[in-house]
């Protein structure tokens, strides 16, 4: 009998799961009788298992957001309208990024931005009037977008002529990484002031990224920023994104990024 | 803390599977979390019984395997296992990388009767 949990106790026994082909030897957790939650070995006494039938399932967990994003994804297709979605610790400068963003894109009427937060209006008030439409969405809990929020959106768009979607997502280097929205693009932005190895401490959002782009640029001289030590840091996670450095204040860099929005633009 | 979504996620799953299988009772539930999944398994290991409570996985145990990063390197095509932190080739130092396994959160099997 374990002398933890007391499980392998003829009226103590409990129940796990694996498969049984090789060496009875092994560890695992599970649940003691005292609600507890407890993790060690077993010998190749068998006596003390009792055993279910198991199921194969080789499921992504997040197979439903990534359904649904799958079909966000076609849906912004068929009305031609490419989305990218931007992704970045809070305060990093996403909204100014936005901001001046739109100032430079021809004011036509093709752009929609929706931008999340937890909580406010705040962002969305700043960026009205600067696109064609403009939308928070309010995640309260959560603290990420997910494919669904992003589909429940999408029909204001049936009749604009909406080509270029920008989504900014929840201010967060960890969680926004995990879910596909239905993007194109995967923008990762990262201010200098942040320091220059948060590719490697957040390496997940980094490696997946299609581009990053290093904000607020005129802060270096304040600052002791080693660009090309960011640079490295940026491939060391992974990452084969193209690296635009920029600053939304000044201007400058940003000629470079409008030019990357154009380029992966898919329709006019 | 996005492992409570992702719990949610796995509790919904999961039940849909029982349901479809019309078993009695799911005993464990077996996840694999990739290294590069952005998963933390504490973290997830706390959210699962948080969630599953009042549902019919509130007995239920969660088994986690964690996976490590596994990568192909396109230069001198060794295959090795970096830590996602530092996607370099182990055998010439390349960062020219593919990756082959990691990346997933998976749900693996359940344990049913």
């Amino acid at each position: 009998m374990c002398i933890d949990c007391g499980c392998g106790d003829a009226a103590n026994t409990h129940k796990h799961s694996h498969d049984h082909s090789d060496d009875h030897d092994h560890g695992h957790r599970h649940i003691g009788p005292d609600g507890k939650e407890y993790y060690h070995r077993h010998d190749n006494d068998q006596s003390a298992h009792e055993h279910g039938r198991t199921i194969k399932v080789e499921q992504d967990v997040l197979s439903k957001n990534n359904g649904i994003a799958i079909v966000n994804r076609q849906w912004l297709d068929d009305h031609h309208i490419t989305a990218f979605n931007l992704m970045s610790s809070p305060g990093a400068g996403k909204t100014t990024l936005l901001e001046k963003t739109l100032e430079r894109l021809p004011q036509d009427g093709t752009v929609a931005v929706l931008v999340g937060d937890q909580e406010t209006d705040h962002d969305a008030r700043r960026l009205q009037g600067k696109a064609a439409l403009v939308k928070q969405i309010n995640t309260y809990r959560s603290c990420h977008l997910d494919a669904a929020m992003i589909s429940k959106e999408l029909e204001t768009y049936e009749e604009a002529q909406i080509n270029l979607l920008l989504i900014e997502n929840i201010g967060n280097l960890v969680c926004p990484a995990a879910f596909d929205l239905g993007e194109h693009c995967r923008v990762a932005v990262l201010s200098v002031t942040e320091g220059e190895d948060k590719p490697v401490k957040y390496p997940v959002l980094f490696n997946n990224a299609d581009v990053v782009l290093i904000t607020k640029t005129d802060l270096i001289p304040h600052l002791d920023w080693d660009m090309e030590q960011c640079h490295s840091y940026i491939r060391k996670s992974g990452s084969r994104a193209r690296i635009i450095e920029l600053s939304a204040r000044t201007g400058e860099g940003m000629g470079a990024w409008i030019d990357y929005l154009q380029t992966m633009k898919r329709y006019d | 803390m996005h492992e409570m979504s992702l719990a949610q996620a796995l509790v919904d799953q999961v039940i849909e599977l029982a349901e479809n299988d019309g078993c009695q009772k799911v005993l464990s539930v077996d996840v694999s979390i990739g290294a590069l999944s952005g998963v933390m398994r504490e973290s997830l290991e706390f959210c699962f019984p948080v969630v599953a409570r009042g549902t019919a996985l509130e007995e239920t145990v969660l088994n986690v395997t964690e996976v490590p990063l596994k990568a192909e390197c396109r230069d001198c095509r060794s295959i090795t296992n970096p830590e996602p932190f530092e996607v370099t080739c182990r055998h010439c130092g390349s960062m020219n990388l593919m990756v082959l396994e990691g990346r997933d959160f998976k749900l693996v099997s359940l344990e049913v009767e």
